[in-house]
C-alpha cells in the first residue's frame, strides 16, 4: 500500500494507505482509547470509546474501523470527545460493581484509567445494578459478569487466536453475557489468555485471585521455563520472610518474542517452585538413609568421592548427564567441569530431538536456521511431524497467527492429524515410517501437495523429533540445493536446545565440536580425546558396575528410563535437583537447586534464539547450579579460575550476589561497568563470569550484548564448524522426547497443583463430552 | 383476518388487489400481475433501473432512500453473486403494512423481488419474513412454489434465458434484524448483530455478494412502477417524493387502519377526515408520524404533509409511515417508557452506548412514572438520550434516543407533574400504578 | 452436559421426526451456505419439541455441523426461541403502544386473571401460557393477541373467555393429561 499524509489533532502523519486509524495513531504516540479494539483480532466498533471527529464528516467516527487516506484530518481530543467517551464511561459504570478495592485488575484496569482520564466521577443513576453471581469455570477461569463491559475480547482472543472457539456470546441487549461452551464450564486449552486480554477484572486467574494487589508485587521478566519455544513470562514476586514468592505469572508486559501469547504451562505452571516438597538443605546418604546436612558437608563430601574415582579408576569410570532446564551458563560449565575436572567425555542429557544431526548436515552452510520471529512473517511453512498446539504452544500461535494475518502458506506433512491442520493450505498424511522418504518424494511427487511446495519460492522447514540422523540430513540435503530454505527443529524444554549446543554431548564439544577434532577447545587442560558414554551407555555401565559415580544435574533418568533402582548400587551417585525424585532418592548426596526462575543467565530456545533470564524468585537454602558445580569443583581443584574466568582484571566489588541481588540488577550494573571498560566478573558464582568465554569458543554463540542485555533475543548460529562429522553413536534410546500435553511438563509438571488441576479438569471434560 | 379499510381520498396502487383473491396466482395473472416482469426481461436492466429512479421510489422501509440510486450502486462486474433481500422483518411499532402485502398479494412480492434481480444481474433472491408472521410466510411459500411451477421462477424465467431463484426465510423474533446488516446477519445463521459500514451490502453483503435490500412495500411497488410508467407513479407524490404509500394509522382515530395515500398527503386530513379522528370525545395530545422512533409531533405541528422532506423539517421523520395518534386521556411519561422498554428489550446489545443507555433509560423512567423521580431525573434522561445519539454502532440507538428526547423536551411539563401528583396523574382509569417495592 | 441431558440422550429415540428430519434436508438444500438453515431449524424444531431442549440443541449442531455454543449463542439472541416449555398454547398479548393505546393491559389482565397466572406464567396444567410481548405487525387493529402462531385482532377484555374455550376446545378428549404432551405449534388458522 502507498503511504499517505494525513492530519491528527494538528500532526501530519504518514502511514500505508488503509490503516486503521487506531494503529497510525499509537504508532506515532497518539493514544486513542479503546475497550473492544486489540490488535490482530477482527474489529468489533463496539465500546465506542475511540471515537474521533473527522474533518466533513457529520457524526464521529470509530477510530478502530476508519481506514487513513490521503488528506484527512482528524481531531482524537477535544471537549466534544472527551464528553462522548465520558458520557460512556458513565454508563458502563452504572451497571460497575465498583469494587475495585478488591478487584485483581485494579491497577491494572482500563476501565479504572479511562474514568480517571475522563472523569466520570459522579452517579447519575439510582436504580440497583444487575446482579449475577460470579462463576467458576475451570481451575484456572472465573468469570465475574457484572464486571464485564462485553468487549467481546476474549470470545476473539478464544477462537480466532486461539482456534478454540470456547467463548460465545449469550442473550441480547443488557442480559447479554459471555458464556463458556459447557454448562457454567471451560471446555479449552485453558490458556488463560482470555484472562489476560480482559480489560477490567470480570474473567479472573484461578491462581492469582484475590493473593495480591498488583503494585504490591514486584515484576520480573524472565523465560519460560516449561517448553523449548521460551515465552518471556512476568513473575509477580512478592517479598516473604524466607525469600520471595512468585504469585502471578503472565504476559503483563507483552515485549517478549511471544507478543501477545502466553500458554496454560506459562501462566499457571510456575507454583512447583513454591511447592512445599521442594529441597531446601542438601542430604547426604548415612545408614542407607539420605539425611539433612550442611552445605560445606555435602560438597566436601561429594567432591572428596568425586577427586577418588577419578584419580583411582579414572575419568572413564564417572559419568555426567546434564539438563534441559538449566541455563547455558550452567551447562557450559557442567561439560567444562566433566571434561576438565573429571577427565570425562562421559556427559549427556535426555536428548529430545536430534539438534546434532541438523547442526553436522548444515556444516559449512550460514544463514540455514530460522528463528522463532521468522515464523511470525515467513510466507510459506513447511511442518514436519510434530504437534506444535500441545508441544510448542507458541509456534503454534505463531503459525496460525501468520495465517490468519498474512496469509501466509502452511503445508503439513504428520502421520498423525493434528489440529494445525486446520490451519494448513494442505495437509499430507504420511505413514510414520515415511518420514525418511519425504524429500525425495516432494522432489518427484505429482500430488497437489508436491507440487505446491516445489512451487513455493522461499521456505521455511520444521520438524519434529520424528526426523532424525539421516533423515535430517536428507531433507537438509533436499533444501539446500532447492534453495532459499531454512529449518527448525523441535526440542522439548526451555533449554534443550542450550544443553546440546553447549555441549551436554559425549561426542561432541560444546557448538558441536567433534572432541576427536584435532585441536578442538586446545586451551582446555586434561581434555580427554575420544568420545565417551552416552547416556543409555552410562546406564549399562552403571549396571555392569563399571560406573565408579554419576552425577545427575536436573535429570530423573530413573524415572523416565523406568531403571531398576539397585542399577546404581555400586556407583558413588550425585544430584542436584529441586524435589527429591526418583533419581535423587538413590542418590548418596542430594543438592537443592535453584529453579531457572530463581537464577540469572541465558537459555537458547530450540529455534537457536538466546534470551537472557532474570532472578525472580529466591528461597533460603537452595543455589543456582552454577554455584553448585563451581563449589564442587573448588574441592577437586586448586584454581578454580582454569574453570571460571572470573576478576580477571582485578576489580573487585560486590555486584549483588553474597545478598542475592534481585532481578536485573546484576545484569544492568554488568552493563554499566562494561561501558566503562570495567571488569564485570567479580565472583566465580556469577555465571556472567564464563559467558566471555562462550562467545570466544562456542561456534555460533557471537552475541550480541547490548541486544541480549536489553532483554532481547538473538539469534544463534546453528552448523558444526568444518570438522569430519563422526559416525553416529550406537546405542538405541539417545533421544527420548517427552512428549508434553498442554499441561504437562517432563518430568516438572508433576510438581504443578495448577497444571494438574487443569489437566484434571479436561479429562473429567473430555469423559463427558465422549458420554454426548 | 385483519380488517380492510377504504377511503375516497385513496390512490390505490399497491394495495389495488387487496381483497381480490390474488393469493391465487391464476387470479393474480388475471389482475394483469406478471406482465410487468415480461416488460423488463424485454428493456434489459439499465431501462428498469432508470425507470425506478424516475419514478422516485424512496425506500418504505424507514431511511427513504431513492430505490433507483440503490440498484445503481450495486457493481455491474462480481466475482461472488448478487442477492436480492426483501425485508419483511416489519417490527417498527405502529408499522403493519407490510403484513398486508404478504397477506392478499404475495405475487407482487415475488414479481418486484424479479425484477430487482434483472435490474442488478442477481439470480437469487430471498424473502424474510419474521417469526411472528407464520401463516404469511406460508402464504408467500405456496405462491413461491407456484411461480415456479409456472416456470415464472427457476433456470429459465419466462421462457427467457435468464434464471431467478426465490427463497423465503423466517426470523424468530428480533426487531434488530430489520436493519439492514443485522438481517444478512441472520439469514446466515448468526445472532443478529449488524455489521461495520463500509463496506456497504450493495458491495460486500449477504454471503459476501453485492446484495440489494429493500423493505417489502418498496419491492411490491416496483411491479406497479413498471405497469403505469415512471412518470405516471412520480407524479402521484410531491416533488422527490414519488407516488403513494401505505399509511398505518393506529392507536386513538374512529377507524385505524392501512390506508394507501399519495406522498404529501395532509397528516391532520389523515387523522380526522380519513381516519375518522379522535374517538369518546377526546382531543389530540400528540402525533408519533412514522412508527415508534420517529420524534413525537404536538398538535400544532401537524399540518404538514406527509413525505419524507416535510416531516423532516417539522423535526421528525417520515420512517415506516406509521401513524400512531395519541389522545389528550394518555399519560406521555407511560408512553415513552413503553417505547424506551421496546427498544430496551431490542437492543442487540452489541454496543454500549445503546445497550446500557436503553437498560437505563428504562429504569429511570420507570421508576419516575411511578411517582419515585426527582427534578434531576428529567435532566438525566434527557442527557442520556442526548448522549446516546449519533454515538452507536446502528440506528436503533438513535431510534431510541430520538424519540425520548422529543418527550421530553415536548412534554416536560408532564414529567414535572409526576413530581407533584405521585405517582402519575394522567393514568387512565382502571389501569394500575406502576409501584416500585 | 448435565447427567441428566446424558440420560435423556442415552433413550436413543430419534430427537428429530421423520417429517422434520426431511424438512432439515429440503431446507439446507435451498442456501448458498448451510448455516442459513439454522433459524428456521431452531423455529420449527421448537414448534414440534415445545422448546430447545438439550437434545434439541444438540440434534441441530450437529445437522448443521457448528457446535452447540454457536447454536445457543444464536438461539439466546431471538426472543421467540425458549429453551424452557411454555404452555401448550403460548398466549402473546402485545402491549407496545398502538395496542397499548387500545387497551392492551386491561386485555392481559384479563388473560392473567381468567388463567390465574401471571405474565410471562404457565398453567398448572401446563395448557396455557401468557407473555406480554412487542408489536406483532398488527397495530392497526389493535390490541392483537397471538396465540402459538394466531393472530386474534381487535380483542376486548370480554373477549379473553371466548379465546380460551376456543382453544381448551381443540384438546381431544383422549387427552387428559396435556401437561404431559410437549407444546406443538398449531397451524395457523386451524
Ligand atoms: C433498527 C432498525 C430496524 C429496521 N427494521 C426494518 C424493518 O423491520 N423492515 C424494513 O423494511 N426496514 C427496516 N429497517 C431499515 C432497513 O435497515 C433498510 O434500510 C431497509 O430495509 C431498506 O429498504 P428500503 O430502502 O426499501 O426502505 C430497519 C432499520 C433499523 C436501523
Ligand atoms: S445501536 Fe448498538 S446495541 Fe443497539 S442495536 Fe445497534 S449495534 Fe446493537
Ligand atoms: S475500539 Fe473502536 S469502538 Fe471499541
Amino acid at each position: 500500500m502507498p503511504e499517505v499524509t494525513f492530519t491528527v489533532d494538528g500532526k501530519k502523519l504518514r502511514a500505508p494507505a488503509g490503516t486503521l486509524l487506531i494503529d497510525a495513531c499509537r504508532k506515532a504516540g497518539i493514544e486513542i482509547p479503546a475497550f473492544c479494539y486489540y490488535p490482530g483480532l477482527s474489529l468489533q466498533a463496539a465500546c465506542r470509546m475511540c471515537v474521533v471527529r473527522q474533518e466533513k464528516v457529520p457524526k464521529l467516527q470509530t477510530a478502530c474501523t476508519t481506514t487513513v487516506a490521503e488528506g484527512q484530518v482528524f481531531i482524537t481530543e477535544s471537549p466534544e470527545i472527551a464528553q462522548a467517551r465520558k458520557a460512556t464511561i458513565q454508563l458502563l459504570l452504572g451497571n460497575h460493581p465498583l469494587d475495585c478495592p478488591v478487584c485483581d485488575a485494579g491497577g491494572e484496569c482500563e476501565l479504572q484509567d479511562m474514568t480517571f482520564k475522563y472523569g466520570a466521577g459522579e452517579s447519575l443513576y439510582a436504580e440497583a445494578k444487575h446482579h449475577r453471581d460470579e462463576q467458576q469455570w475451570s481451575p484456572a477461569v472465573f468469570y465475574d459478569r457484572p464486571r464485564c463491559i462485553l468487549c467481546y475480547r476474549c470470545v476473539r482472543m478464544c477462537g480466532e487466536g486461539m482456534d478454540v472457539w470456547a467463548l460465545g456470546v449469550s442473550g441480547r441487549g443488557a442480559d447479554s453475557l459471555i458464556v463458556p461452551n459447557q454448562p457454567n464450564q471451560l471446555d479449552c486449552e485453558q490458556c488463560g489468555m482470555c484472562i489476560d486480554v480482559c480489560p477490567v477484572g470480570a474473567l479472573t486467574s484461578g491462581s492469582y485471585r484475590y493473593k495480591t494487589r498488583p503494585w504490591e508485587m514486584t515484576h520480573v521478566s524472565t523465560v519460560c521455563t516449561h517448553c523449548a519455544d521460551g515465552c518471556t513470562v512476568t513473575l509477580g514476586v512478592r517479598q516473604t520472610s524466607d525469600g520471595s514468592e512468585i504469585v502471578r505469572a503472565d504476559n503483563r508486559d507483552k515485549n517478549g518474542i511471544n507478543g501477545d501469547f502466553l500458554c496454560a504451562k506459562g501462566r499457571f505452571g510456575f507454583d512447583f517452585v513454591e511447592s512445599p516438597d521442594r529441597l531446601r538443605q542438601p542430604l547426604v546418604r548415612s545408614n542407607g538413609r539420605l539425611e539433612p546436612a550442611s552445605w560445606e558437608h555435602a560438597i566436601r563430601l561429594a567432591a572428596s568421592k568425586l577427586k577418588e574415582i577419578r584419580d583411582t579408576r579414572g575419568g572413564a569410570a564417572i559419568g555426567v548427564i546434564g539438563s534441559n532446564r538449566t541455563t547455558n551458563e550452567e551447562n557450559y560449565l557442567l561439560q567444562k567441569f566433566a571434561r576438565t575436572v573429571l577427565h570425562t567425555n562421559n556427559i549427556d542429557h535426555e536428548r529430545s530431538t536430534d539438534y546434532a544431526a541438523l547442526a553436522r548436515a548444515l556444516a559449512g552452510q550460514s544463514g540455514k536456521t530460522a528463528s522463532l520471529r521468522d515464523i511470525a512473517s515467513a510466507c510459506a511453512i513447511l511442518l514436519i511431524g510434530g504437534n506444535p498446539t500441545d508441544e510448542h504452544p507458541l509456534l503454534a500461535w505463531l503459525l496460525r497467527t501468520n495465517v490468519r494475518l498474512n496469509r501466509a502458506r502452511l503445508y503439513i506433512a504428520n502421520a498423525k492429524p493434528i489440529k494445525l491442520t486446520r490451519q494448513a493450505k494442505d495437509a499430507l498424511k504420511i505413514k510414520s515410517g515415511d518420514y525418511n522418504d519425504l524429500p525425495a518424494s516432494l522432489d518427484a511427487g505429482r500430488s497437489a501437495f508436491a507440487k505446491a511446495i516445489r512451487a513455493e519460492g522461499s521456505l521455511l522447514v520444521i520438524f519434529g523429533e520424528e526426523m532424525r540422523g539421516e533423515a535430517v540430513e536428507k531433507l537438509v540435503a533436499w533444501g539446500v540445493k532447492r534453495g532459499n530454505v531454512r529449518f527448525a527443529c523441535l526440542g522439548d524444554h526451555s533449554n534443550s536446545r542450550g544443553a546440546a549446543d553447549m555441549g551436554l554431548l559425549p561426542d561432541l564439544l560444546p557448538g558441536y565440536v567433534p572432541v576427536a577434532a584435532p585441536g578442538a577447545f586446545s586451551e582446555y587442560p586434561n581434555l580427554p580425546a575420544t568420545p565417551g558414554k552416552s547416556l543409555p551407555q552410562m546406564i549399562e555401565a552403571a549396571g555392569k558396575g563399571e560406573l565408579g559415580a554419576l552425577l545427575v544435574v536436573g535429570a530423573d533418568p530413573v524415572a523416565t528410563r523406568k531403571l531398576d533402582p539397585t542399577l546404581f548400587n555400586s556407583t558413588f551417585l550425585v544430584v542436584q535437583d529441586l524435589f527429591l525424585t526418583e533419581t535423587a532418592a538413590l542418590a548418596d548426596v542430594v543438592f537443592p537447586a535453584a529453579s531457572l526462575y530463581e537464577k540469572s543467565g541465558t537459555v537458547t530456545n530450540t529455534f537457536g534464539d538466546l534470551q537472557l533470564l532474570r532472578k525472580g524468585a529466591d528461597r533460603a537454602g537452595v543455589k543456582p547450579d552454577f554455584e553448585i558445580l563451581v563449589r564442587l569443583a573448588g574441592g577437586i581443584i586448586d584454581d578454580i579460575k582454569t574453570l571460571v574466568p572470573f576478576g580477571q582484571r582485578g576489580v573487585t566489588g560486590d555486584l549483588g550476589q553474597s545478598r542475592g541481588a534481585q532481578a536485573g540488577e546484576a545484569d544492568r550494573h554488568a552493563i554499566w561497568l562494561e561501558a566503562n571498560g570495567l571488569e564485570p566478573k567479580l565472583s566465580p558464582f556469577d555465571p556472567l563470569a564464563i559467558l566471555d568465554e562462550i562467545e570466544r569458543l562456542v561456534p555460533g554463540y557471537p552475541l550480541d550484548r547490548i541486544n541480549l542485555f536489553a532483554g532481547n533475543d538473538v539469534h544463534t548460529k546453528l552448523s558444526s564448524p568444518g570438522y569430519v562429522p563422526v559416525a553416529e553413536l550406537a546405542g538405541s534410546g539417545l533421544i527420548a522426547p517427552a512428549h508434553d500435553t498442554l499441561f504437562t511438563s517432563g518430568r516438572l509438571g508433576r510438581w504443578s497443583e495448577a497444571l494438574k488441576q487443569l489437566a484434571q479438569h479436561q479429562a473429567k471434560e473430555l469423559v463427558e463430552t465422549a458420554a454426548d | 383476518m385483519p380488517r380492510l379499510v377504504s377511503h375516497p381520498d385513496e390512490v390505490k396502487i399497491v394495495s389495488r388487489r387487496f381483497g381480490m383473491g390474488a393469493t391465487s396466482i391464476d387470479r393474480y395473472l388475471e389482475l394483469g400481475g406478471y406482465e410487468p416482469v415480461k416488460k423488463c426481461l424485454a428493456q434489459g436492466p439499465e431501462w428498469i433501473i432508470e425507470e425506478i429512479k424516475a419514478s422516485g421510489l424512496r425506500g418504505r422501509g424507514g431511511a427513504g432512500f431513492s430505490t433507483g440510486m440503490k440498484w445503481s450502486f450495486v457493481p455491474k462486474q462480481s466475482a461472488k453473486p448478487k442477492y436480492i433481500l426483501v425485508n419483511g422483518d416489519e417490527s417498527e411499532p405502529g408499522t403493519c403494512k407490510d403484513h398486508l402485502i404478504f397477506l392478499h398479494d404475495p405475487h407482487a412480492v415475488i414479481e418486484g423481488t424479479i425484477i430487482a434481480g434483472l435490474a442488478v444481474g442477481a439470480k437469487m433472491g430471498f424473502i424474510y419474513l419474521r417469526g411472528e408472521y407464520r401463516y404469511l410466510l406460508e402464504i408467500m411459500e405456496r405462491a413461491v412454489a407456484d411461480a415456479y411451477e409456472r416456470g415464472f421462477l427457476g433456470s429459465k424465467i419466462f421462457g427467457s434465458e435468464a434464471e431467478f431463484q426465490i427463497v423465503t426465510q423466517t426470523g424468530a423474533g428480533a426487531y434488530e434484524v430489520g436493519e439492514e446488516s443485522a438481517l444478512m446477519e441472520s439469514l446466515e445463521g448468526k445472532r443478529g448483530i449488524p455489521r461495520i459500514k463500509p463496506p456497504f451490502p450493495a458491495v460486500v453483503g449477504l454471503y459476501g455478494g453485492p446484495t440489494v435490500i429493500n423493505n417489502a412495500e418498496t419491492i411490491a411497488t416496483v411491479p406497479h412502477i413498471i405497469a403505469m410508467g415512471a412518470a405516471a407513479y412520480a407524479a402521484l407524490g410531491t416533488p422527490r417524493n414519488g407516488g403513494t404509500r401505505l399509511f398505518c394509522i393506529s392507536g386513538h382515530v374512529e377507524r385505524p387502519g392501512v390506508y394507501e395515500l399519495p406522498l404529501g398527503y395532509n397528516l391532520k386530513k389523515m387523522i380526522y377526515e380519513v381516519a375518522g379522528g379522535i374517538p369518546d370525545g377526546h382531543k389530540l395530545k400528540a402525533v408519533v408520524p412514522g412508527g415508534s422512533s420517529t420524534p413525537v409531533l404536538l398538535p400544532e405541528e401537524i399540518d404538514i404533509g406527509m413525505d419524507f422532506d416535510q416531516v423532516g423539517k417539522a423535526g421528525s421523520m417520515l420512517g415506516s409511515g406509521g401513524v400512531v395518534v395519541i389522545d389528550d386521556h394518555t399519560c406521555m411519561v407511560e408512553f415513552a417508557l413503553r417505547i424506551i422498554s421496546f427498544y430496551a428489550h431490542e437492543s442487540c446489545g452489541w454496543c454500549i452506548p445503546c445497550r446500557e443507555g436503553t437498560d437505563w433509560l428504562k429504569k429511570s423512567l420507570t421508576r419516575f412514572h411511578a411517582g419515585f423521580g426527582s427534578l434531576s431525573d428529567i435532566d438525566n434522561i434527557q442527557y442520556l438520550a442526548e448522549n446516546m445519539l449519533g454515538r452507536t454502532f446502528c440506528p436503533l440507538g438513535d431510534a431510541a434516543a430520538m424519540p425520548t428526547i422529543a418527550f421530553v423536551k415536548k412534554f416536560r411539563k408532564e414529567f414535572e407533574d409526576h413530581l407533584n401528583g405521585k405517582p402519575c396523574p394522567y393514568a387512565r382509569e382502571g389501569v394500575p400504578q406502576l409501584t416500585v417495592v | 452436559m448435565s447427567p441428566k441431558s446424558k440420560k435423556e440422550k442415552s433413550k436413543s429415540a430419534p430427537v428429530f421426526s421423520a417429517e422434520l428430519a426431511a424438512r432439515f434436508d429440503a431446507l439446507v438444500e435451498k442456501y448458498p451456505v448451510k448455516r442459513s438453515a439454522l433459524i428456521p431449524m431452531l423455529l420449527y424444531a421448537q414448534d414440534e419439541a415445545g422448546y430447545l431442549s438439550d437434545a434439541v440443541v444438540a440434534e441441530v449442531a450437529r445437522r448443521i455441523g457448528i457446535t452447540e455454543l454457536e447454536v445457543r449463542d444464536v438461539a439466546s439472541y431471538y426472543s421467540m426461541l425458549r429453551f424452557k416449555p411454555a404452555g401448550r398454547y403460548n398466549i402473546q398479548v402485545c402491549t407496545n403502544i398502538s395496542c397499548m393505546l387500545r387497551g392492551a393491559y386491561e386485555v392481559s389482565e384479563r388473560f392473567q386473571e381468567e388463567l390465574g397466572i401471571g405474565p410471562q406464567g404457565v398453567t398448572p396444567d401446563g395448557l396455557f401460557s401468557l407473555e406480554e410481548v412487542e408489536c406483532i405487525g398488527a397495530c392497526c387493529w389493535a390490541p392483537a393477541v397471538q396465540v402459538n402462531y394466531d393472530f386474534h385482532d381487535e380483542i376486548r377484555p370480554d373477549h379473553v373467555l371466548g379465546i380460551l374455550s376456543g382453544y381448551r376446545g381443540k384438546i381431544r378428549p383422549a387427552e387428559k393429561d396435556p401437561a404431559k404432551e410437549p407444546a406443538k405449534g398449531t397451524p395457523p388458522h386451524a
